[in-house]
């Protein structure tokens, strides 16, 4: 029965959409994709939707099924010139205008220009009476006319499952879906179809039978308190996708989708070296101090002076005139200036002359999503060159490690991606063996891994630091001290 | 309305000047044989049960595809009783009588003679 798309021909496919030749085509099928726009998705579909094919997004209730779709539209009007359709069946036009202007969408001025066209198709059971043959023409002719009105290429059925409750004849009714969905198919338009999910299926009606080339399944729940949405490309015929979970959120520019980057090894590596704003610990570094572009983790128990590390390098970055931002989780920017002070460090100044910017937040207030997509969009829009994270612990304590993980793997190598040097601090206990094992998943990803621990000798308390690893350099493996003095941090005994 | 004429069918039909009882408009795409079937179906329907009371427009969607929405139309053939409100529709070709006649609810009358 799905005859019609087995074959991932991308010369059929863009023999009937012209577009289809504008953007590269992705994947190794060269499959034509059509760019949703969403931040995130078109990562994880490897460039976007099946152009020209139906895709089906189902989720229950309040999972942001119509916001995906919704943007699917605006976007496709708005940046790709592609003009959208958006067939609703349970909301009215004003209804959806109005959900989707809170995140900036304008439909009514995309309607004015003619880039978009809503129709809400109401069915209303209890004012229909069935007596012989019919079919769906009526539908398809509003469709079709939609579509020719303002030249769309892109179409949105939200939710076209409504028609089950309002038409009694399921078997004419699904007969219809099916050449529908083919209906579409022929005329080239990338379309997004809702769909409820089922309890045993993907959806209520199994509307995931009819539409073959691309399944997206969204999630809402419930974790500690604080609400979570993922997002998962089930299936997507003819293309490489990423399969994971994908956690997403809902934020004041519409859909994120977490990872920005899929995991890749390809990032360019410098030999430039940035000095670590500690003379002592940059001589542990072979004297110059860590690479540009490198991840450097820094670990310890609590007051070991993980957090005024993190502060050195921001301003080691700022005395270099490069634009810093300092992610601070434990402590408000005004704390964090005054005991940085007391350290011989002005963060204030730095501030004064738009080289840094400090964020003091607390992850449990939002959940690690909400801060993750924070995070991207200040990187992507400040453009720093120095990224400190104090502490990066704090993004996973409070919730299930388990599932943070490839989020924190994701934020790395997107540094990474984006040339930037990050600093992060991790806190631990002092007992070193079972610390090391808890470290390993994300310290596998740094560069270089420095730890500070706390030493008692003879009545004295002091502060080791140590340099656990440093990838592409020589580096001393021996402990030093670590000094607090007021014009800032020092490293004795380093050889 | 501006429903434009086809060959194959009348599209008004009224046996009284004065505004009738029953306002129907029959929605077909085309001259399929669903939409011949509904249209001889209600066109007796009317002349034997609502003769004097009745106005029917036959809308065809292909010629104007922007009449769908308004009185959201989907599955055709559709007729829609527009007066008396509240609205009322029959969907299919009108095959039986009596479900029509439910559906557009009428009060059940002996045949008229025809």
């Amino acid at each position: 029965m799905h005859a019609d798309t087995s074959a991932a021909t991308p010369t059929a496919d863009e023999a009937r959409s012209p577009r289809a030749l504008d953007t590269p085509p992705s994947g190794p099928s060269g499959l034509a994709k059509t760019a949703t726009g969403i931040t995130g998705l078109d990562e994880i579909t490897n460039g976007g939707l099946p152009r020209g094919r139906p895709t089906l997004v189902c989720g229950s209730a309040g999972c942001g099924k119509t916001m995906l779709a919704a943007e699917f539209i605006v976007r496709g009007a708005a940046q790709y010139g592609e003009p959208g359709v958006f067939m609703m069946f349970e909301e009215t036009a004003e209804e959806l205008s109005a959900n989707v202007r809170s995140l900036g969408f304008d439909l009514d001025a995309l309607q004015q220009q003619g880039q978009v066209a809503l129709d809400y198709v109401r069915v209303e059971r209890s004012e229909i009476e069935e007596t012989g043959e019919y079919d769906l023409e009526g539908l398809f002719i509003r469709i079709g006319h939609a579509v020719d009105r303002i030249g769309a290429k892109r179409v949105v059925l939200d939710t076209i499952e409504a028609l089950f409750a309002g038409l009694p004849n399921h078997a004419v009714l699904r007969a219809e879906l099916r050449r529908l969905f083919r209906w579409l198919k022929d005329r080239g338009l990338t379309t997004v179809i809702t769909g409820e999910r089922g309890e045993a299926s993907l959806t209520r009606f199994g509307l995931e039978e009819y539409v073959a080339d691309c399944v997206i399944l969204l999630d809402h729940r419930i974790i500690d308190q604080v609400s979570t949405r993922r997002l998962r490309v089930v299936k997507y015929r003819g293309s490489a996708h990423g399969t994971n979970e994908y956690p997403f959120l809902i934020g004041h520019r519409g859909i994120s989708v977490v990872p920005i980057t899929s995991m890749r090894l390809d990032h360019a590596a410098s030999d430039e070296r940035v000095g670590t704003g500690i003379e002592g610990l940059d001589a542990m570094l072979s004297g110059r101090g860590v690479h540009r572009g490198a991840s450097v983790l820094v670990s310890g128990a609590p007051g070991t002076g993980k957090s005024s590390l993190g502060v050195a390098f921001a301003h080691a970055a700022c005395l270099r005139g490069e634009r810093t931002l300092l992610f601070a989780y434990e402590e408000s920017p005004d704390q964090l200036r005054r005991n940085m002070r007391s350290i011989g460090v002005d963060l204030a100044g730095w501030q004064a002359r738009g080289l840094l910017d400090i964020h003091a937040s607390r992850p449990t207030l939002y959940g690690i999503e909400q801060h993750l997509v924070h995070m991207y969009d200040l990187v992507r829009e400040r453009r720093p060159a120095v990224v400190v994270i104090d502490p990066i612990s704090n993004l996973t304590m409070t919730r299930e490690d388990r599932m943070l993980k490839p989020s924190l793997m994701r934020l790395v190598d997107f540094l990474k991606q984006v040339g930037v040097t990050a600093l992060f601090t991790d806190v631990t206990n002092d007992t070193d063996v079972s610390v090391l094992d808890a470290e390993l998943g994300i310290s596998s990803l740094m560069d270089t891994w420095i730890r500070v621990s706390n030493v008692s000798d003879g009545g004295e308390r002091a502060r080791a630091i140590r340099v656990l690893k440093s990838r592409g350099m020589p580096h001393s493996n021996h402990n030093a001290e670590l000094v607090f003095t007021t014009r800032g941090l020092q490293v004795k005994g380093s050889s | 309305m501006t429903s434009a004429p086809a060959d194959w069918m009348n599209p008004v039909s009224a046996d009284t000047d004065e505004d009738p009882e029953f306002q129907l408009k029959l929605y077909v795409a085309g001259q399929t044989s669903k939409s011949v079937t509904a249209l001889n179906n209600l066109k007796r329907l009317c002349e034997t049960r609502l003769k004097g009371r009745y106005r029917l427009e036959v809308v065809d969607l292909l010629r104007n595809p922007q009449l769908a929405a308004g009185d959201q139309i989907l599955a055709v053939p559709t007729l829609v009783r527009r007066i008396p409100e509240p609205m009322r529709k029959v969907i299919g070709d009108l095959s039986n009588e009596e479900r029509v006649l439910v559906g557009l609810d009428v009060q059940v009358l002996p045949r008229c003679a025809p």
